[in-house]
């Protein structure tokens, strides 16, 4: 069982993990390819810096969102919050900072922690008021958004140069921003794979009743996944601050980051239902997105046609990687003799989990 | 079970028995529901009069009928996101391809249907035999026939269709006593409810409940459930046809009618008491739900609420709303040992036990009495039990956990 | 644990060393050009000065070719531009807002038409085009693009908001390329000029005088709002505000996001509550369903102001009420591209070009409506495209490249 034994679940989802973000990577290079094919043939360079400076800044801000949206993910929760999270965090920042180098460390800091609070109010009430993650999170968001409503008319507050410079300078064609985005995917992962916190989540996330029954606390996964997704969009409003250079209360709503988010990381392979996934396949779905998105404006394909482009991407994707996974997954069902699980059920699914963790074995 | 609840009505509690609904979850909506009818009538009285409460009753028509089909679905353990753009497209197909010849209101009209039905055919197939979530199929569908429509048309800008087909969503039947006017819209959500109440309480509208309710035993039942779940997919995309048809002729054509309805819809059905990741609700406590939702937002402007502020309060409604009926779930378990409907209470300790038996033993017998049981969460009778089981699961996102299940059954 | 602590220290000083060896490479940023202090917040939209400013362009005869509103301007500060003169077909490149609403979409058409005269005219080569769809964010990196990667030889740019794209227009200016800015401004005169109508003050000023007119000391007017926080559509109501403030008209506002079932309850609702004499809109966007929200209701016609929408026009014409189309000029969309052209002619262009912006009152609409004819829906009159080919039939069926 998964909770218990911290071996055994270390390493089933590595090998796990390989296998996802494979088809992931797979996709991304075939994404990379058709694209650089298509490029080509309106007579530019896919490959040059600017173009990939260009997909890189794409990936960065909804990277942000979309590594916190994994752990909530991961833990069988949603998170609709997280444009409205963005735009707050961008006003504060710029606020805060007021063009004044100096306020930068109190403005993060500031940020950071109203985002935390954010994401513990998400987290305790789908834990402690039993609220399903998808209406607590719709219900936070709307009330962000009438204070953003009622108290901001329009953009507010200057940020400093210094912090501007973030958004802005790159080391080559990396932009800083991308890098500081892989920085947090990678401390990310490394909490999902070496923190006791990390562990739980996919036991909660995996089935929440045999997390209890193996001793997890199983709110606090779940809360903390709660707070990092809120973290996580905070950097994301800090990142659009700073490359905006003022706070904007629509700046989360106008990139569509809810839903996008959950596109990305479902395209990265993690499970919508919980449970199992990685970090690494979201940033892997953050840029099948960037690159779409980047060659369909090389090509200047009209606005509309974008929009149904990107519906047939994203369902395409999760149908090439859902197939996948039940072929590969047959075979094994059909020796597991044991029987098949509903989530309603208390008892019973102790049974199914370990019909999972063959699976997974 | 549902003959015993209907001894108790007869033994003459029916006051406490009311009382006792109206606090439970599923009857807290329309508690909800006649406070704040009784509020805005107490800041505007004229709002009571027949006249303009059937005025009201004709606004709420559209979204009260978007949230009958998305129950359908949200109680098969899926959800529907592209119910808004499918408002909208239809809209915008009726704008421009009926202009303004009546004559082609009919044909045009039947075209709607379809294109609906198809719609609705296409997520239901990809969410069943792609096994793609659909939470993401329905997202796809969203972003793709809202872009596609405005592709089309170079975005929407041709005008209002004719009179004629307008008056379906802007008239009614005048001269009438006490009402004044009875609007079409008033009528076409009436026959709606009334065939959704009826086809719920059908053997395929309780397969659909089964199935969310429990994918596997369902399946043990006999359902086919790739054609239960399309079936659902189906029904909320012609609901939102429907509701297209009616605000065309309420609001007339723009992009952005429909704009928001699929989470308008989402929000009225839990509202109404129904669990999101399937298997329980009440279908006219959903259409409850979009009537206790629209009398919030004109509540709120009647009581001069700043327009930026009313995103807030329905925020903060909907969270105390879905937190009072989880937690009273609890408490309620916890409280009693005993509730109104014992049968279901027993029967009900897990279902994943009955699948377990239905798998290991595979008599059909075992598997088509789990089917009428779970079938039977229709009936308003409370079943607090699993209810709490599932409210404590923290947010499952049913879609995939179905797709999954299903995998590990099916083979 | 320990091995975490060991990870994360590692993380933060590999942090530092990007954060430096960040600012060594060459930033694509300028340094602020303009004093950061200068850029204050403005909680409130109305502005006094701007107010009394464009109030005054108002009843300016605007200098210009007669017939041709969208090369006219009005008190115009005239800059030289011969350093930009060079012969030859020239690329531009269009970072665009968005063509998500009407409006913009009427526009759109009509510069790709005017496109089209200066393509064979030899003017400019191709228009590069990226288009936002309303974000910040995608439009900053759109016009990071054309300065890496474009080959463009002047920037023209529709910005989605105005102060967030001040970094963004100064970057392109530190290219030396012309820039050219129109419809929102932005916070920076680097540009070598904005081009705009007089604006949203004018607008709140025409149709609250108007609505004054027409209504009575203690009458109600109902507000029709799309969105809050848009400069161009906030300073609108910010002026009708004040006037109806000081006229003693009760006025309430709504946000509706152009949605006309919202428009249509919102009425609804405030007619069940008493009388409406009059409606106020910042965009005639859904107008329509306002008006069939008083037919329905059995309520008299109101005294009302809408936009140079056709659905409008024509609604206003078949119930005939009392009304105005304030006009926020469409035909703006033309101007850039011919800006274009001057400015590589070397000929001289002002500054800040403001575009005559005159409403369409009860007189004209008969004249409008013929013009417009076969015209759909979501039109706009005064699109100014009369003389461009491929008149009427690209615009009557909204082809959109």
């Amino acid at each position: 069982m998964s909770a218990t034994t911290p071996t055994a679940r270390r390493a089933t989802p590595r090998r796990r993990r390989l296998d996802s973000s494979l088809i992931v990577g797979i996709a991304l290079v075939a994404v990379i390819a058709i694209g650089a094919v298509l490029v080509a043939s309106v007579g530019r360079n896919f490959f040059s810096a600017g173009n990939i400076r260009d997909i890189l800044t794409g990936m960065s801000v909804l990277g942000f969102v979309a590594i916190g949206q994994t752990l909530v993910i991961l833990c069988a929760s949603l998170d609709l919050s997280v444009p409205y999270v963005v735009s707050l965090s961008s006003l504060i920042a710029a606020d805060l900072m007021a063009g004044n180098p100096a306020n930068i460390p109190m403005a993060v800091v500031a940020v950071i922690v109203v985002a935390a609070v954010i994401g513990l109010a998400n987290g305790l009430i789908v834990t402690k008021l039993k609220v399903n993650g998808f209406i607590a999170t719709l219900g936070t968001g709307l009330i962000i958004k009438g204070y953003l409503d009622t108290n901001y008319k329009g953009t507010s507050g200057q940020v400093p140069w210094e912090f501007q410079l973030i958004g802005a300078t790159g080391i080559g064609p990396i932009p800083v921003s991308t890098l500081l985005m892989l920085l947090v995917a990678l401390a990310g992962a490394f909490f999902l794979a070496r923190t006791r916190t990390g562990n739980h989540m996919f036991a909660v996330g995996g089935n929440e009743q045999v997390a209890r029954l193996s001793g997890i606390r199983t709110a606090r996964p779940l809360i903390v996944a709660h707070m990092l997704c809120s973290i996580t969009a905070a950097l994301a409003g800090l990142l659009l601050a700073s490359r905006l250079g003022v706070g904007s209360p629509v700046v989360g709503t106008q990139g569509g980051y809810d839903l996008l988010s959950i596109a990305a990381v479902v395209l990265g392979g993690t499970l919508l239902m919980g449970g199992r996934g990685s970090i690494w396949g979201t940033i892997g779905g953050v840029a099948i997105f960037a690159v779409v998105d980047n060659v369909m404006s090389v090509m200047q394909v009209n606005p509309f046609l974008k929009d149904v482009v990107r519906g047939v991407v994203i369902v395409a994707a999760v149908a090439v990687y859902t197939s996948r996974s039940v072929d590969r997954r047959r075979p094994r069902f059909a020796n597991a003799s044991a029987p098949p699980t509903g989530p309603d059920g208390a008892g019973g699914d102790v049974d199914g989990n370990d019909a999972r963790e063959e699976a997974r074995a | 079970m549902t003959a015993v609840s209907t001894d108790r009505r007869d033994l003459g509690s029916r006051l406490a028995d009311l009382g006792r609904t109206l606090v439970s979850p599923r009857g807290a909506v329309f508690l909800l529901l006649i406070v704040l009818l009784v509020a805005i009538t107490v800041l505007n009285p004229s709002f009571a009069e027949p006249s303009q409460f059937i005025r009201f009753i004709q606004r709420v028509a559209p979204i009260a009928i978007v949230a009958i089909g998305q129950y359908f679905v949200i109680v098969g353990g899926e959800f529907d996101l592209s119910m808004g753009s499918v408002v909208t497209a239809q809209v915008v197909i009726a704008g421009n391809l009926i202009g303004q010849d009546e004559a082609k209101s009919l044909p045009v009209l039947a075209l709607m249907l379809a294109f609906g039905a198809l719609i609705g055919l296409v997520n239901g197939l990809i969410v069943s035999f792609l096994k793609v979530p659909s939470f993401i199929v329905t997202l796809g569908m969203m972003l793709a026939l809202l872009g596609g429509t405005l592709y089309w048309t170079g975005g929407a800008a041709t005008g209002n269709p004719a009179d004629g087909f307008r008056e379906i969503g802007r008239g009614g039947i005048r001269g009438i006593p006490v009402i004044d006017i009875l609007p079409w819209s008033v009528l076409v959500l009436a026959v709606v409810l009334a065939v959704a109440i009826w086809f719920s309480k059908r053997p395929f509208g309780r397969t659909i409940i089964a199935l969310g309710d429990n994918p596997t035993t369902a399946r043990f039942a006999g359902a086919r459930s790739w054609w239960v779940k399309t079936s659902t997919f189906m029904i909320s995309s012609l609901s939102a046809t429907i509701a297209g048809v009616l605000l065309v002729g309420y609001a007339g054509v723009h992009p952005s009618v429909g704009r928001g309805y699929e989470f308008i819809a989402i929000t009225a059905v839990v509202l109404g008491g129904v669990v999101l990741g399937g298997g329980r609700g009440w279908v006219v406590a959903a259409a409850a739900g979009a009537f206790a939702l629209e009398a919030l937002f004109t509540l709120l402007n009647f009581a001069g609420v700043p327009s930026t502020y009313r995103d807030a309060v329905q925020g903060a409604i909907i969270i105390i709303a879905v937190a009072y009926s989880a937690t009273t779930f609890r408490a309620r378990r916890r409280g009693k040992g005993i509730d109104p409907a014992p049968a279901a209470s027993t029967t009900i300790p897990d279902a994943s036990a009955e699948a377990s038996d239905a798998a290991s033993g595979g008599s059909p017998g075992t598997a088509t009495q789990t089917s009428p049981d779970t079938a039977t969460q229709t009936s308003p009778a409370p079943a607090e039990e699993r209810d709490a089981e599932a409210s404590a699961r923290p947010a499952s996102i049913p879609s995939t956990s179905r797709a999954d299940n299903e995998t590990k059954g099916g083979s | 644990m320990r091995r975490k602590y060991a990870v994360a220290s590692a993380m933060v000083g590999a942090l530092a060393l990007l954060t430096m060896a960040g600012c060594t490479t060459d930033p694509n940023v300028a340094a602020p050009t303009e004093d950061a202090g200068a850029t204050e917040e403005a909680v409130e939209w109305f502005d006094q000065e701007l107010f009394d400013k464009q109030d005054a362009e108002r009843d300016v005869v605007p200098e210009g070719p007669e017939g041709q509103p969208w090369l006219q301007y009005i008190n115009a500060e005239m800059v030289d531009t011969s350093e930009f003169a060079s012969e030859g077909a020239k690329k531009a490149c269009f970072a665009n807002a968005s063509i998500s609403n009407p409006w913009r979409q009427t526009g759109w058409i009509t510069m790709n038409q005017q496109l089209k005269v200066l393509q064979d005219a030899g003017v400019i080569s191709e228009m590069e085009t990226r288009d936002a769809q309303d974000s910040d964010d995608t439009q900053i990196a759109d016009i990071d693009y054309f300065i890496n990667e474009g080959n463009c030889d002047i920037f023209l740019i529709s910005p989605n908001s105005t102060a967030a794209m001040t970094p963004a227009v100064e970057r392109a200016c530190d290219t030396g390329k012309p820039v050219v800015v129109f419809d929102r401004g932005v916070q920076t005169d680097c540009p070598v000029t904005f081009i705009h109508p007089i604006g949203g003050f004018a607008w709140g000023i025409d149709t609250a005088e108007f609505l004054i007119d027409e209504l009575d000391e203690g009458d109600k007017v109902v507000a029709l709002r799309i969105l809050p926080g848009v400069d161009v559509l906030e300073q609108r109501w910010a002026a009708a505000e004040k006037l109806f403030d000081e006229a003693g008209i009760e006025a309430v506002d709504y946000f509706t996001g152009a949605d006309p079932a919202e428009i249509k309850k919102i009425i609804s609702d405030e007619l069940a509550k008493g009388d409406v004499q009059g409606i106020w809109m910042d965009a005639g966007d859904g107008a329509v369903a306002a008006i069939e929200a008083f037919e329905d209701a059995g309520a008299d016609y109101p005294v009302m102001t809408g936009e140079d929408e056709m659905s409008f026009l024509r609604k206003w014409k078949e119930t005939g009420l009392t009304g105005l189309a304030p006009v926020y000029s469409n035909f703006q969309w033309r101007t850039p591209l011919l800006a274009a052209q001057k400015i590589f002619a070397g000929e001289e262009v002002p500054q800040e070009w403001v575009l005559p912006q005159s409403p369409i009152t009860e007189e004209e609409v008969d004249e409008y409506l013929a013009l417009n004819e076969n015209m759909p829906d979501g039109h706009y009159a005064k699109f100014g495209g009369e003389d461009l080919p491929g008149y009427p039939q690209v615009w009557e069926d909204r082809i959109i490249p």
